[in-house]
């Protein structure tokens, strides 16, 4: 962490305060920021950012009332700070209103139901413990790549029904979809971007599509969203398609990566709570909630007034862009006692705003924290320790908030 | 106290004291009512407070509307008599109700 920098915000006037630099995220001085915010101003407009003018919705309570106020706050359109490429349209049920949404959320759904986990328990299992059981020991190596990028994506290969050996095109995919100026990171040129996107994994996935839709009904998205009768035409909107695809991939990868990364690293920034952990693995559960709030792996959504509404005591007008930062409800002192603290064993760990509220909820909640619960539950019938050993590498967004890099030693 | 019966997915039953003017979800959560997990705290916008509720019999406590029936349409396992319990008042009128747990909240 860099003080010197952490000084900063204060002598900022409020007016200029602007959220929405990636690099504020890279290096925690977010933290510092929404702090101001909540305190000071936390229904607050900026005029001047990279992404246009904007409010920032920063309160706990203020966030639950937006997200759960879906007619006055419309999610049409794209839920990122930054406005759709205007020649590449993706158009994905998350950024929908009723009742296209519903249609669409209806179909995948099945997927990711409780029926659905119980099944897929053991397989998780499974694979967890030959995951873990490979990890080298007494020497370095990146926990992201190792075990986040590499549990999630054997998930995220079952819930599409992708052939195994294909499954590292998935978080590249997701790599891709999530390397966008519309979140303050340029690691791809938007070309690229679009070009990977409409020309790899369209083909890839429509090749599946065909598979699927000529095949009996299966329990994977694709064959969900074939044999929906409300969505089986999806193919034919090639661009709807491949945004559904962005956000189920995405949806339900990176999330439950840095969330798995943030478990690793949150533990090693408050030692007496691994030793909590050691003391009373019963503690699993409610450390999953836990590290799901501390670490927020998506740190904003965004909607659209759709009316002028008085909001926190200011004057929202209609059309403008309001941001819902689920980073900052995450630390408000009102609702979370000490909340940047971890506490794995803190009183209704499940309260909190890292999976959006209303009809727009994190559909795959329960499969992160079953995989979540199953790898901490492996990891302690075989490890003492996980060591971080130098500071973690962050990605560079305002949206996914995460680890390329975390660099680990274990002891058994 | 109204006397609240919560039956959990294994058919267990759990006897509550509730009060007047607690949610359904309230008396539930502070009597430790297991399958019940309100992570919103109340404001209909999670839809992990599900349960079924014994409408023939207490049909005072009516139907779902509004942003309540929009929370329900994505949850599993929905039924007619299915409510969020956060959106259910306590009245005497409920003394005695069993409230039926879904197998998972999700």
């Amino acid at each position: 962490m860099r003080n010197a920098d952490f000084a900063r915000v204060d002598t900022i006037p409020l007016e200029a305060i602007d959220v929405s630099q990636a690099r504020l995220f890279e290096s925690d001085e977010h933290l510092q920021y929404f702090a101001r915010l909540r305190a000071e101003d936390p229904v607050h407009f900026c005029e001047k950012s990279d992404f246009g003018p904007y409010w920032s919705i920063t309160k706990f309570h203020d966030i639950l009332a937006v997200d759960s106020n879906h007619e006055a706050f419309s999610s049409d359109g794209t839920i990122l700070i930054g406005d759709n490429p205007e020649d590449f349209n993706t158009p994905m049920f998350i950024a929908m209103d009723p009742p296209r949404h519903d249609q669409q959320r209806r179909a995948a759904t099945p997927a990711v139901a409780p029926g659905r986990l119980s099944d897929l328990e053991s397989l998780i299992r499974q694979r967890v413990s030959t995951i873990l059981d490979d990890l080298p020991r007494s020497e370095e190596f990146n926990w992201v790549e190792r075990v986040s990028i590499e549990l999630t994506t054997q998930m995220l290969a079952t819930l599409f029904d992708v052939p195994f050996e294909d499954r590292h095109l998935l978080p590249y995919w997701s790599d891709v979809a999530t390397s966008s100026d519309q979140v303050g990171n340029a690691a791809r040129a938007p070309q690229e971007r679009q070009r990977i996107l409409a020309e790899e994994t369209l083909p890839y996935f429509m090749k599946l599509w065909h598979e699927r839709a000529n095949a009996e009904p299966r329990f994977d998205f694709i064959s969900l969203l074939a044999h929906n009768p409300d969505t089986r035409d999806m193919n034919k909107n090639p661009l709807e398609f491949l945004g559904n695809l962005m956000l189920l991939i995405v949806g339900g990868n990176d999330t439950t990566r840095n969330s798995i990364s943030g478990s690793v690293y949150g533990l090693n920034r408050f030692p007496a709570e691994y030793d909590k952990l050691r003391a009373d693995p019963g503690l699993i559960p409610n450390m999953v909630s836990e590290v799901i709030r501390w670490q927020t792996p998506l740190s904003h959504m965004r909607r659209n007034a759709t009316r002028d509404i008085e909001f926190g005591g200011k004057t929202i007008r209609k059309g403008d862009k309001v941001v819902m930062w689920y980073v900052s409800g995450n630390r408000d002192e009102e609702v979370i006692n000490n909340p940047d603290q971890l506490i794995i064993d803190r009183d209704r760990a499940r309260h909190h705003v890292s999976f959006g509220f209303g009809i727009h909820r994190c559909m795959g909640n329960r499969v992160a924290e079953m995989q979540i619960r199953i790898l901490w539950e492996e990891i302690m019938k075989r490890f003492q320790n996980i060591e971080v050993v130098k500071d973690p590498v962050r990605v560079s967004s305002n949206f996914v908030r995460g680890y390329e890099e975390l660099m680990v030693r274990i002891s058994e | 106290m109204v006397k609240i019966i919560f039956v959990a997915f294994n058919g267990d039953e759990k006897i509550v004291d509730a009060s007047v003017g607690q949610s359904l979800m309230q008396a539930a959560v502070a009597n430790d009512v297991r399958g019940i997990d309100a992570d919103c705290g109340g404001a209909c916008a999670c839809a992990t407070c599900h349960v079924y509720i014994e409408q023939d019999r207490f049909p005072d406590i009516g139907a779902r509307a509004g942003m309540e029936a929009s929370m329900l349409e994505f949850a599993e396992n929905v039924k007619p008599n299915s409510r969020l319990a956060c959106q259910i008042p306590i009245s005497v009128e409920l003394e005695g109700v069993r409230i039926f747990l879904p197998e998972a909240q999700h």
